[in-house]
């Protein structure tokens, strides 16, 4: 089934290809992480990644920024293989693609003024004061957390944190979103506010999204596609209905 | 039987033997996996250094983290070692016939060694922790891939910037401290003796020379340098998480005091060999 259902979802226009990922491996050693992984992403797409902790979902995503080398594949993002960029080129590709971390990764030493501050000034150095300030407040009013600007992130829950980091990565206006277990270590009901603002932002933008999760409230809420990676393949794909119906055990014990 | 018992004891002690001979030569092997790794990474810091952009704010922050806030740290510490040597040293001065020689011995041993010495050394404990635990607690929390991801270099942004404000500031640092122990020392003459302020300065600077300051100085450098880049170094390879944080930091203080004493000794010996003692 899987294969059929590959095919089909992979068949994508390729004016709004944005991401597209072509027979990808990546090896630790002897632990082969990805093995033949392939994937499109489309213009207005919110794709889940599903798979079970370690089965290689955070690996993906962190090759597709560049911050893993792979070792076989490709993966082309907006028509550009990025394994051949180089660092200004890869910089300029990164900032078209926004990253949320599992972790937040908010500066521990930067206001959230600063935290927002830092990708603008870094990528867009000529901005004036005036248009940064602007661009920072409509990040955080689109988050809902206009009020945290000065504060300090240890100063905030751990809810309003995952909202600046989200803020910090809409900044740029990024055309693709990589989210990687964005509700991971949150309570139910945040965990539905950020589900609910990456759906927003989805509808606002029409950015692309890769979500990396586990959790089955934000694979059915949040997804247009569901690619599941098991054993560092692409085991099955298909939208919540589909899979949920799939006779698969491998599949069902997702859906449980 | 007993010769069973004897041959058994004999290879368990063969075996024992063996077992240590293997983990000296693991650790030996680490040690110098470590060197090479350290090595590399100041190779990576000089090649990097050159290369714009050049973070200058980011220096002139690290300047002031660095260098303006471990200014009470090592004054304190810089007063308190000029008066506690000025006053155990005075018995001594006073059995001996030479008590007005006290300004001039104090400055010696100050300017030329345990003012830099010391001062370093207060530095890597401050510093060097510091260092290891926030570039530590960066990588573990992923803060140095989201820097990477913004566009920023994070080996220039973080470990150039922090490794030349250490090697910028250190020397500054040790100036004052000389200084503030010298006003130590005097205050430590005049507890139980009496010496006018200008007489004591001048004792002090009678008595030095120009190869007393300057390989003092210069030798601060290097250990401004080592501290930083050992703090970077051990900050920046933190793993385990956060346990792994307090060993970054923890080693970045053991390592860098131990540097410290090295370029200190092989400082000796350059000086002796420019003909500068």
């Amino acid at each position: 089934m899987s294969e059929v259902n590959k095919n089909e979802y992979n068949h994508v226009s390729e004016e709004t290809t944005v991401l597209e990922i072509n027979h990808l491996y990546k090896s630790f050693g002897n632990n082969h992480v990805l093995i033949d992984f392939n994937l499109t992403l489309s213009k207005g797409q919110n794709i889940v990644v599903l798979g079970k902790s370690g089965s290689g979902k955070s690996v993906l995503i962190k090759c597709i920024i560049g911050l893993l080398k792979f070792d076989k594949g490709s993966i082309r993002i907006f028509s550009k293989e990025i394994r051949n960029l180089n660092a200004t080129a890869l910089d300029k590709i990164r900032a078209k693609v926004g990253f949320l971390f599992q972790s937040n990764a908010l500066y521990d030493s930067m206001t959230v003024r600063e935290n927002l501050e830092f990708p603008l000034r870094r990528h867009w150095i000529k901005l004036s004061q005036e248009k940064i300030n602007e661009m920072v407040s409509q990040a955080l009013t689109d988050v809902g957390l206009v009020h945290t600007i000065d504060m300090m992130p240890v100063e905030l829950s751990g809810g309003m944190r995952k909202r600046i980091a989200i803020a910090r990565t809409l900044i740029l206006k990024p055309d693709i979103i990589l989210y990687d277990e964005p509700t991971t270590g949150l309570d139910p009901i945040t965990g539905r506010e950020i589900i609910n603002l990456m759906i927003e932002i989805k509808t606002k933008y029409n950015t692309a999204s890769l979500i990396i999760s586990h959790d089955m409230n934000c694979v059915k809420s949040a997804s247009d596609l569901i690619i599941i990676l098991l054993e560092g393949k692409c085991y099955a794909t298909g939208n919540y209905q589909e899979l949920k119906s799939n006779a698969d055990p491998k599949v069902k014990q997702f859906f449980e | 039987m007993l010769g069973q018992e004897s041959a058994l004891r004999k290879r368990n002690s063969i075996t024992k033997i063996h077992r240590k001979s293997m983990n000296n030569s693991i650790l030996l092997k680490s040690f110098f996996a470590e060197v090479g790794s350290l090595s590399k990474f100041s190779g990576k810091f000089l090649s990097r250094f050159f290369i714009p952009p050049y973070e200058i704010n980011e220096l002139f922050k690290q300047c002031y983290v660095i260098g303006y806030k471990s200014l009470p740290l090592v004054g304190l510490t810089g007063f308190i070692m000029g008066l506690v040597l000025t006053m155990q040293l005075r018995p001594f001065m006073i059995d001996y016939g030479v008590e007005s020689q006290l300004p001039a011995i104090v400055g010696i041993a100050i300017i030329r060694e345990i003012g830099p010495v010391i001062t370093s050394l207060i530095f890597a404990g401050k510093i060097g922790s510091s260092i290891g635990a926030e570039l530590g607690s960066m990588k573990v929390t992923e803060q140095i891939d989201a820097m990477e991801v913004s566009g920023t270099n994070p080996f220039k942004y973080l470990v150039v910037s922090r490794v030349m404000a250490a090697t910028l500031m250190l020397p500054v640092l040790a100036i004052l401290s000389d200084a503030i122990s010298l006003y130590g020392s005097y205050l430590g003459v005049n507890i139980k003796g009496d010496t006018n302020f200008n007489f004591f300065w001048i004792q002090v600077f009678d008595s030095l020379e120009f190869r007393d300051v300057l390989p003092a100085f210069i030798k601060t450098y290097f250990f401004g340098f080592a501290v930083g880049i050992i703090g970077c170094y051990k900050g920046y390879y933190s793993s385990k998480g956060t346990e792994g944080v307090g060993k970054s930091a923890n080693s970045a203080v053991v390592v860098s005091s131990i540097m410290i004493f090295i370029l200190d000794l092989l400082a000796v010996q350059i000086t002796e060999l420019l003909g500068f003692n």
